[in-house]
């Protein structure tokens, strides 16, 4: 799975509070969602992820609430990778059951800057920035690239004839 | 091998000896979700055509976070849930009238061992009795509900021994942000924490809730207690039979071990917009402020309005100050000591059972401008309503001397 696009970026603990705030959450629509994806930091994140962006962030990406709706806002504003120094572990699972590919790379804020273009291979784990360097990061593997590759968890499950 | 708390249960769970790292698939005892959670789970199952669960007694369904519904579609929402309840019969279902889920499981579910997961990150709290409780998705709990598996990457044991007497004011909410403040939010990542109480009694059940509630803020995979003669004393209490105890194995290995000193530590705050932005309460003392709550699934319990009430007691408050039990059982017991009538003579707004404010969503949502001194447990930006407001967290003592004085205060100025 190979994956290319500018890059946008943010610090450290980037919470699911900013991902997408609490009142948005009696409702599952990813459009609706997309709308309001980061709102808090910068209320025009959809309109700038709409191109298609890879986020590359710090430490423990997502972390907080359980609330599915932050994988699924970002993946409908137009996310189509992350990259982080770290991330939540609630998070990570529903980014893989969301069909959003994750890449772990310690350093990531310091190797890779806002307006790079990077080329990702999820399963290897190897980071391209485009005409710059190459990272090694980490990638997905095992019953998680299964999961993902299936489209979530409840996708793998069908497959399973649970 | 000797196995600490985290692998023996794992490995029970398992079916084989498992170590950390390991990606396993695992049997679980108890799943959970809420109303702001569950429609989302159930939305899932009717989506992939699979609506089924795998042992209708080991579901627990809450109402809390939408409790009371504040507005149509919050109603919408329980309608629809209660509608699957129906269909599946599933006994252990919680109206709004019960309280909030994580209380409702130490009350009456949770057992040492366990294995629980629950469509909400606060499902940490269930480790107070010794279980490994995690917070999933909506679609992770959905898998779980319909199979009663999930897979985990076995997290590595961290040793918190906790010794001595706490210090005046001193509770679990207090252990939970030295833990933040000393480590920060990010070092506890793939790790679980495992807590040994000295003297179990000194510190109780409401104080190990609280700070397992926070082991997700450290974003640890869970924060347990090693189950003691206090949690066997609990569940007696709470429920009228003696639990098994599942405890670690002398010698087992841990990944690192730290050790506090209950009785050299003072009341904390963790100032805005970080849980780990950790100070003494004297450095921000002073701060006004414009709304106290107290409450929630991290300080909502007995212990907490029993701190409270022997502050406001006889006092009026000078800023708003909202209280809410986290449950039902907690509410009456509070009226039945006085608790309630005290914070309600105080010029305090009392209801029970609802995570209302904690997450902006009604009872008491902050405005632009404003600062809150709150007992629950994030303190992200706009956490608690506008993105302007400001919340400090602290335990029930920081929190009612606050009310009272309008301002940031030191309980230990106070004697009582």
């Amino acid at each position: 799975m190979i994956i290319e696009g500018p890059v946008m970026k943010f610090g450290d603990k980037i919470d699911t509070d900013i991902i997408i705030p609490a009142k948005y959450l009696k409702y599952t629509d990813p459009q609706y969602l997309a709308q309001h994806a980061m709102e808090p930091l910068d209320p025009e994140f959809y309109k700038k992820a709409s191109k298609g962006v890879i986020i590359v962030a710090g430490k423990v990406f997502g972390m907080g609430s359980s609330r599915e709706q932050a994988a699924i806002a970002l993946k409908a504003a137009g996310v189509k990778a992350i990259i982080a120094e770290s991330f939540a572990r609630i998070f990570y699972r529903n980014c893989i059951n969301n069909g959003l590919p994750l890449i772990t790379l310690p350093n990531a804020t310091k190797e890779i800057n806002e307006g790079d273009v990077v080329r990702i291979n999820v399963e290897t784990g190897e980071i391209e920035v485009v005409g710059k360097k190459k990272l090694q990061g980490k990638g997905i593997g095992g019953m998680a690239l299964e999961i993902l590759k299936s489209g979530g968890i409840m996708e793998y499950l069908k497959k399973l004839k649970v | 091998m000797p196995q600490t708390l985290t692998e023996k249960i794992l490995s029970r769970a398992a079916g084989k000896e498992v170590s950390p790292g390991d990606v396993v698939e695992i049997n679980i005892d108890i799943v959970a979700f809420h109303d702001l959670t569950g429609y989302h789970v159930i939305e899932v199952m009717e989506k992939a055509g699979i609506e089924k669960v795998f042992d209708k007694n080991r579901i627990v369904v809450a109402f809390d976070h939408l409790a009371p519904p504040p507005d149509l579609r919050s109603a919408e929402i329980q309608v629809y849930i209660r509608k699957f309840v129906n269909k599946m019969s599933l006994p252990n279902f919680h109206d709004i009238n019960f309280g909030i889920l994580h209380e409702l499981l130490i009350e009456r579910y949770a057992l040492p061992g366990q294995v629980i997961v629950a469509a909400d990150s606060h499902t940490t709290t269930s480790g107070a009795v010794g279980a490994f409780a995690q917070g999933m998705g909506a679609s992770d709990v959905a898998a779980a509900a319909i199979t009663g598996k999930t897979w985990v990457v076995v997290p590595s044991p961290f040793k918190v021994e906790l010794k001595g007497n706490p210090a005046k004011w001193v509770t679990g909410k207090d252990v939970a942000l030295k833990l933040l403040g000393d480590f920060k939010a990010d070092y506890f990542n793939g790790m679980s924490i495992e807590v040994f109480v000295e003297n179990p009694s000194a510190f109780p059940m409401d104080y190990r809730a609280t700070t397992s509630n926070m082991g997700i803020e450290m974003n640890a995979d869970a924060l347990m207690f090693v189950p003691d003669s206090e949690t066997a004393s609990y569940i007696k209490s709470m429920r009228g039979y003696e639990p098994k105890l599942v405890t670690p194995d002398k010698g087992a290995k841990y990944a690192d071990e730290y050790t506090i000193e209950l009785n050299k530590m003072e009341p904390l705050v963790a100032a805005p917009y970080s849980v780990d932005n950790v100070k003494v309460v004297n450095e921000v003392e002073g701060t006004p402020v414009d709304q106290v709550f107290i409450g929630s699934c991290t300080n909502g319990r007995l212990s907490d309005f029993e701190i409270a009430a022997k502050i406001l007691k006889g006092k009026k408050v000078k800023s708003r100050c909202i209280a809410i039990p986290a449950s039902y059982e907690m509410f009456k017991k509070a009226m039945e000591l006085g608790y309630i009538e005290t914070l309600v003579n105080a010029g305090c707004i009392v209801t029970y059972g609802t995570c209302g404010p904690c997450l902006g969503g009604h009872f008491g949502v902050a405005g632009p401008g404003e600062t809150i001194v709150s007992t629950s447990s994030r303190n992200f930006r706009g956490r608690m309503g506008s993105n302007d407001s400001k919340v400090y967290l602290s335990g029930p003592a920081v929190a009612a001397a606050t009310a009272l004085y309008g301002k940031i205060t030191d309980p230990r100025v106070i004697e009582k």
